[in-house]
């Protein structure tokens, strides 16, 4: 298959290479970015005029709830969700149906559309990581991979909580590789175990029952251990008291935890060449800053609490974190955090799910619908915009709605808009309740993001935050050959029309995979082969072998058996583990 | 006003579904393209004439067509989805989700219909002179949010979830219903002149229900507020004596909703 392309004429915006909008062509061989093609390839090379349009590397999602069980709870209990979105199969794809939850195919299909190629699934409970994967290999036209759930993990707590800090390294090293999984995700650290015992944790120094170990430690321990291996991405971690009004504070708090803790990203990987750093640089990665960054003391005097969190991003150089913004409509908020789905429950009464992991996390799912004419959720709107334009640095966050708990994906090009335009968030404000405007800060910011920072919070920085910039996220020499090209002419954009921002974010001229064109205004033109990635830590052998007769002796409270435990690589499409170098 | 006529020709294998019958898609269209208008039979479009004999040519406007089926068409399901304006008349019985998301416009079905009539209905006038089955002006499976306008009119009875999530207009059984009717309404007003038997206004936290006959099996998390007679709603009265209760209390914390029982019917209340 001939994975051998040029893009002519385009303005290429790729910011690993501080290209800003320069004219210039884009060379792909054999699925890779390269320098030029012979006159001899170039005869036989597909050739495409992007005269007039802006070409970007490949749009990356580092956070989405894509596949697992909880997206599938979700399917299952909203068939109100497929009645109304569904498409017909053709001579290539598959049918499919669902808006907020689409199946497997839907999703592959819909990022596509849209100029991903590459989405991480955000939380796979390590039981569920079978099904994730079935799940994942299923979901065709994007690279892939998933964030294993450790932060109320029974072995990680009591390792932790004993101060033993290396075989709790050895357990997540072997944990991703017996998982298949690719980074440390952390969820209401502490709290959820004691959600198994109908409570929660309020504080950061709050002690769990029966492993009598606090977030803080949790979250210490965690990002320790992330370094200590080093990890592709940075621990991904997903606050105390979520959706709770006055959760800001404690969100703050847990960011200073790690400020000590260095980056330490040790991959054994061929880099693509970017002209800046492409190693992250964060030593701790925020989830859905929205959700956690709520102000006030009650949903009555509920505010914007996002300026605290801001204010600390902006001073500090070792967080990055992604927005996960609320664009209205329809939602089904999926989450390890149990405790946090019952009181949305208690606060809707709409039809929920919740479920215990044993010996590792929970989950829960609850349909969502966010309304203009609501005070709360249009603060909430305002708060997803603010902390994507009111962190100086775009290096430090990332565009997401934390798919689809704040809203569908579908909705990144409405996101743009708000975005690149104060016209557009001005209409919004227009339509919306009046606390959207008197409870956040959004109002008085008159920035409008260029197509660079888009390129930055959508490219760029997920694929570097999470550490697949090796290959991802820019247009470098040696980079995988996805491209996105966007029918925007970037000397004649007038973000004033932003309703034609959104269309022509929402339908990728090309979209482009290893070097093919994979989809083209709308129309999927081939299903290329895809990829799932996870880590592949090397530990010493002697610490692997104490942790495992020590998990071996606990494994007795599964209620499965130790050689049922592992994902096996034939669970997965194209297995591409990342080398972790930890020889120390 | 144009008629078209459509006469059902044969017998029909597999159900077909023709939310295409409506004056919105005939508008314009002569007899001949109306005819090779589509319908899916299983994984199959097929013409329209296939199953019926069209006479007639449409008007310029969904208001100024008529459509008249000459016939039973039990096995045509989506006759008149998501219509606007115009007029459908049915003379003979018909198959599911007939006027489901109608926005206008009136269907008068002569006989009887199936299950899920009038799903999520928005406005418009749906008269079944027959029978209904289940589901009929409910909400679609999984959502909490049924009709929210226009009327029904039932000159006979209903079975299951009656209204089932409604959240505007009107329910008028002149027969009985069985159970759940009004299950989680939340707004809207139902009207049986029979009886029901179970889960009557189940979960409803808002709208109104009246039932001039009997309830079977009365839930308990209604509380008796008042007592009425006569009571009327625009243009629907309901003549006699009527128990008055607030609820569902058992699962919605603060209802607005509102059952009427017959007094003489329901002795036990």
């Amino acid at each position: 298959m001939a994975q051998t392309i040029e893009i002519k004429n385009g303005y290429v915006f790729d910011p690993l290479n501080e290209i800003d909008g320069e004219k210039m062509d884009i060379f792909i061989r054999d699925g890779k970015v390269v320098p030029e093609l012979f006159e001899s390839e170039i005869i036989n090379a597909k050739s495409i005029d992007a005269k007039g349009m802006t070409v970007m590397p490949g749009g990356v999602d580092s956070h989405s709830h894509i596949a697992g069980a909880k997206v599938n709870v979700g399917r299952m209990m909203r068939p109100e969700d497929s009645y109304k979105w569904s498409r017909g199969k053709t001579a290539l794809t598959h049918s499919g149906s669902g808006y907020t939850v689409p199946s497997v195919y839907l999703e592959g299909y819909e990022y596509s559309q849209m100029g991903y190629t590459t989405v991480f699934e955000a939380a796979v409970p390590p039981l569920e990581a079978r099904h994730t994967h079935e799940e994942m290999r299923s979901i065709p036209m994007i690279d892939t991979g998933g964030y294993l759930v450790l932060g109320n993990n029974w072995f990680i707590m009591r390792y932790l909580r004993d101060g033993d800090i290396e075989r709790a390294a050895n357990y997540v090293a072997w944990m991703m590789k017996t998982h298949k999984t690719y980074g440390i995700k952390c969820v209401n650290p502490a709290g959820v175990e004691n959600w198994g015992w109908a409570r929660n944790v309020g504080s950061l120094d709050e002690a769990n029952i029966h492993f009598e170990i606090t977030p803080r430690e949790i979250i210490h321990g965690l990002c320790e251990i992330n370094e200590l291996l080093g990890m592709p991405m940075s621990m991904h971690l997903h606050c105390n008291n979520l959706g709770q009004p006055g959760c800001c504070d404690i969100t703050r708090e847990s960011l200073a935890i790690p400020n000590k803790i260095k980056a330490n990203q040790n991959l054994d990987v061929e880099w693509a060449e970017t002209k800046i750093d492409s190693k992250r640089m964060q030593s701790v990665y925020l989830t859905h800053a929205q959700f956690n960054s709520f102000g006030g003391t009650s949903w009555g005097d509920f505010e914007s609490g996002t300026k605290e969190i801001i204010d600390y991003v902006n001073k500090t150089d070792f967080i990055v974190m992604d927005s996960g913004c609320v664009p209205f409509g329809e939602a089904t908020v999926m989450t390890g955090d149990g405790p946090a789905i019952h009181n949305l429950y208690a606060l809707t009464g709409n039809k929920w799910s919740n479920t215990d992991i044993e010996m590792e996390c929970g989950s829960g799912v609850i349909p969502f619908t966010y309304l203009k004419a609501n005070p709360i959720h249009s603060v909430q709107w305002a708060m997803g915009l603010e902390l994507l334009l009111m962190v100086e640095d775009v290096w430090k966050s990332i565009m997401t709605t934390d798919h689809p708990n704040g809203g569908t994906f579908l909705k990144y090009p409405q996101i743009i808009a708000w975005l690149m335009s104060q016209q557009a968030r001005e209409k919004t404000f227009g339509e919306c309740h009046a606390w959207a405007r008197d409870r956040s800060d959004l109002g008085g910011v008159d920035r409008e993001l260029s197509l660079y920072d888009i390129a930055i919070l959508t490219r760029a920085n997920p694929a570097r935050t999470v550490g697949i910039s090796h290959r991802k996220g820019s247009l470098g020499i040696g980079a995988d050959g996805d491209v996105t090209i966007y029918n925007i002419d970037p000397t004649e954009l007038n973000t004033r029309n932003y309703e034609q921002v959104i269309s022509n974010f929402e339908q990728a001229e090309y979209t482009i995979k290893d070097g093919q064109v994979v989809s083209q205004q709308g129309e999927i033109k081939m299903i290329p082969e895809k990829r799932t990635y996870y880590s592949d830590i090397t530990v010493k052998d002697e610490g692997e072998k104490d942790m495992l007769s020590d998990v071996k002796e606990w494994f007795k409270y599964y209620t499965v058996g130790f050689a049922n435990y592992p994902t096996p690589e034939k669970y997965l499409m194209n297995p591409t583990p990342i080398k972790v170098n930890n020889e120390r | 006003m144009a008629e078209i006529i459509l006469t059902p020709v044969g017998k029909i294998d597999i159900m077909i579904e023709a939310e295409v019958i409506t004056p919105d898609n005939f508008t314009s269209k002569s007899a001949d393209e109306i005819k090779k208008l589509l319908v899916w039979q299983g994984p199959k479009q097929l013409p329209l004439s296939k199953f019926f004999d069209v006479k007639g040519d449409a008007a310029s406007s969904p208001q100024e067509t008529s459509i008249i089926i000459d016939g039973d068409v039990t096995r045509v399901k989506r006759i008149g989805a998501g219509m606007t304006a115009g007029k459908i008349k049915i003379n003979g019985s018909t198959g599911m989700h007939v006027g489901s998301e109608m926005n206008g416009g009136e269907i008068v079905v002569t006989g009887d219909v199936e299950s899920w009539a009038g799903m999520e209905m928005k406005g418009g006038l749906l008269h079944i002179m027959g029978n209904g089955k289940d589901h009929i002006g409910c909400a679609y499976r999984g959502s909490w949010h049924g009709m929210t306008g226009g009327r029904i009119l039932i000159d006979g009875n209903a079975v299951s979830q009656l209204g089932g999530g409604m959240s505007g207009g009107e329910i008028v059984v002149t027969g009985s219903v069985e159970n759940f009717c009004g299950i989680r309404q939340n707004a809207g007003l139902i009207v049986v002149k029979g009886d029901a038997n179970r889960g009557v206004g189940a979960e409803m936290s808002g709208g109104t229900i009246v039932v001039s006959g009997t309830i079977k099996n009365f839930l308990p998390g209604f509380e008796h507020v008042d007592t009425q007679s006569d009571l009327t709603f625009g243009d629907i009265t309901c003549q006699g004596d009527f128990l008055q209760f607030s609820g569902d209390h058992a699962i919605v914390a603060r209802t607005k909703g509102v059952l009427y029982a017959s007094k003489n019917a329901n002795e036990g209340l």
